[in-house]
């Protein structure tokens, strides 16, 4: 089940990147190469087996709801590309 | 004055006023300067680095004890966020995009972080001195510290070669003796791999050991913080002051911080050490093997017992790991998309989707995107299953040969890599020969146990090549560092009585 050009800009676009033209059939030989050697994991049977998502957290820790020190807006404001009026400036994305 | 070359030593005497933390700090700054072609930093600030060493010694002299790393200078690899200092993560996508990016020292013009991760800020009160960022492959995601964007790194021992990676520039100041010891990240060998390729010690703590706040994620179930040294007591020194739990990482375990420095000095009489078969096998160089086997019958004849075992899902590791990791990396740098930090490239009438793919695509490296793109198929409807699914199925097994194994013996010894440091250029063309060299070191990280890398003698000498160092892997259960610092530091002591290779 080899990747083919479809694929990869299919994935390309859940995954936010616009790739360059010349980008894309390194990117599939690349891809294909390295599915082909995960498909050695199709030779264990894991009929059986239950899934690991996560070695160390058996259950999530609780704390008191109380307010504790946050950052403040100052602090990061000055880092945003684009920020004005306390807030993150981006393209429109509601047809208006 | 000379400046002593281990931690504790140069703790001591900055604490006791033999010693000024500045004189430490000009020390490192002079290895600094004249290690330059390295690419091992970043980012170094000499005035924020004496400053911190005067408020130290100013400190001291108003009668203030120093805590247990008073003046020792620490490397931070650049995936950890520091108040004092621009944070990039090795990519441009973490440059400010309000200005020309400079040509000279690019990072300078890094994001800020707004904090100190949890680590730092525990090196600080500990008396450290927060000396630099140091390079890495972009996000963490490489073997060589050949995907930096800024550059690869060279290993001190050899400048053809690399240093490993992905926290290459870290092993790459304590090998060249800036500093001491560093702090480094590891998601599937990423301490242990250079630690054993530039011929020092690095620690991958369990997961849940140390806190991850402040570390930029690349694969959550996955990253832990670990500290390379020089020597395995300062190692050990440098990771009790680190570990701990932390309110802000809720991965962070709430389990007592061993003594790990004190069991440096523990006899290994009786110690069950096990060597599984599957890290001896094919595409293990013979040299690497010779070497390794060297420091097993050394800790045989100290009185450990050698257990051979099997740890039968071994080699499936590989393709366990770049499924997991990927898919983790592809949730996790979905954040870097122009909006709060870092690049944008926006072109006028641009929709948020076209600027989020515009940025994304300027500020990523090739390997960076491979991992996405990979990490989003596998993920992806259809594919799930079959591939992110079977490789969380895999993951259960390959934690039970290690629960079996730690059934029957202490500890592991394996090699940390099969072969030692390529040149520079040799398999970044092909990225899943680079995957393959990372066989020993994934799969404690799949299974979330303790490990750490500590020289075996270097390979002899040859006409063409300098004596290339060789790392034996150590691998414990979860939360039994201790262990590990104890059979390390033994094999420490038995190599330094051997003395060096003759050539």
């Amino acid at each position: 089940m080899a990747i083919t050009k479809a694929d990869v800009l299919h994935v390309a676009k859940l995954a936010h990147l616009t790739l360059e033209p010349g980008e894309t059939e390194q990117i599939i030989v690349d891809m294909n190469k390295v599915l082909g050697y995960v498909a050695l994991l199709s030779e264990l049977d894991t009929s059986q087996v239950e899934p690991t998502t996560h070695v160390a957290v058996s259950h999530a820790p609780l704390r008191l709801d109380v307010l504790g020190p946050n950052l403040t807006r100052e602090s990061f404001e000055g880092e945003a590309p684009r920020y004005s009026d306390q807030g993150f400036v981006v393209p429109g994305f509601v047809e208006g | 004055m000379s400046i002593p070359s281990n931690i504790s030593d140069i703790a001591r005497q900055v604490q006791n006023g033999e010693l000024r933390a500045r004189q430490v700090a000009e020390a490192a700054l002079a290895q600094a300067a004249s290690n330059r072609d390295l690419n091992a930093f970043l980012y170094l600030s000499p005035e924020s680095i004496l400053k911190a060493a005067d408020a130290l010694d100013e400190r001291r002299l108003r009668g203030e004890v120093l805590g247990p790393l008073a003046g020792v200078p620490i490397g931070i690899k650049d995936a950890l966020c520091t108040l004092d200092a621009p944070t990039t993560c090795a990519s441009k996508m973490l440059l400010r995009a309000d200005a020309p990016i400079p040509a000279e020292n690019p990072t300078t013009h890094g994001w800020r972080a707004p904090y100190d991760a949890t680590v730092v800020a525990r090196l600080r009160q500990a008396g450290a001195l927060i000396f630099g960022k140091t390079n890495m492959d972009e996000f963490a995601m490489g073997s060589s510290n050949e995907n930096s964007a800024f550059g690869p790194v060279k290993n001190p021992v050899d400048r053809a070669r690399i240093p490993g990676g992905s926290s290459g520039g870290s092993a790459a100041v304590v090998a060249a003796g800036i500093t001491p010891c560093s702090l480094g990240s590891d998601t599937g060998g990423s301490i242990r791999q250079p630690a054993g390729l530039t011929g020092i010690v690095g620690v991958k703590p369990s997961y849940g050991r140390v806190s991850r706040y402040g570390l930029i994620a690349f694969a959550s179930s996955l990253d832990q913080v670990g500290p390379f040294a020089q020597d395995v007591r300062g190692a050990a020194r440098v990771l009790e002051a680190i570990s701990g739990v932390d309110p802000a990482d809720s991965t962070s375990a709430d389990l007592p911080v061993g003594a790990y420095e004190a069991a440096c000095g523990r006899d290994i009489r009786g110690l069950r050490i096990g060597v599984p078969e599957e890290y001896f096998g094919e595409g293990l160089d013979a040299g690497v093997r010779e070497r390794v086997e060297e420091a097993i019958a050394a800790l045989e004849r100290d009185g450990a017992t050698i257990v051979p075992l099997r740890m039968p899902h071994t080699n499936y590791g590989i393709a366990t790991y770049y499924v997991l990791a990927t898919a983790e990396c592809s949730s996790n740098l979905a954040r870097f998309d122009g909006v709060r930090f870092g690049l944008r490239q926006e072109a006028p009438g641009a929709t948020l989707g076209q600027m989020y793919g515009a940025s994304r695509n300027a500020g990523f490296g090739a390997e960076v995107k491979r991992r996405i793109l990979l990490g989003t198929y596998v993920l992806s409807a259809g594919y799930y299953d079959a591939y992110y699914l079977k490789a969380q199925k895999v993951r259960t097994l390959v934690r039970q040969d290690f629960e079996n194994a730690f059934a029957k013996v202490d500890v592991l010894a394996t090699p940390t890599s099969p072969t030692a440091a390529f040149k520079i250029g040799a398999k970044i063309e092909d990225p899943l020969q680079m995957y393959l060299a990372d066989v020993y070191t994934l799969p404690a990280s799949l299974a979330g146990v303790c490990a750490l890398s500590v020289p075996c003698r270097p390979l002899a000498a040859t006409p063409s090549q300098p004596p290339l160092p060789v790392g034996l892997q150590l691998l414990g259960p979860a939360f039994a560092e201790e262990r590990l610092f104890q059979v390390a530091a033994r094999w420490e002591a038995l190599r330094t009585a051997l003395g060096p290779l003759a050539s």
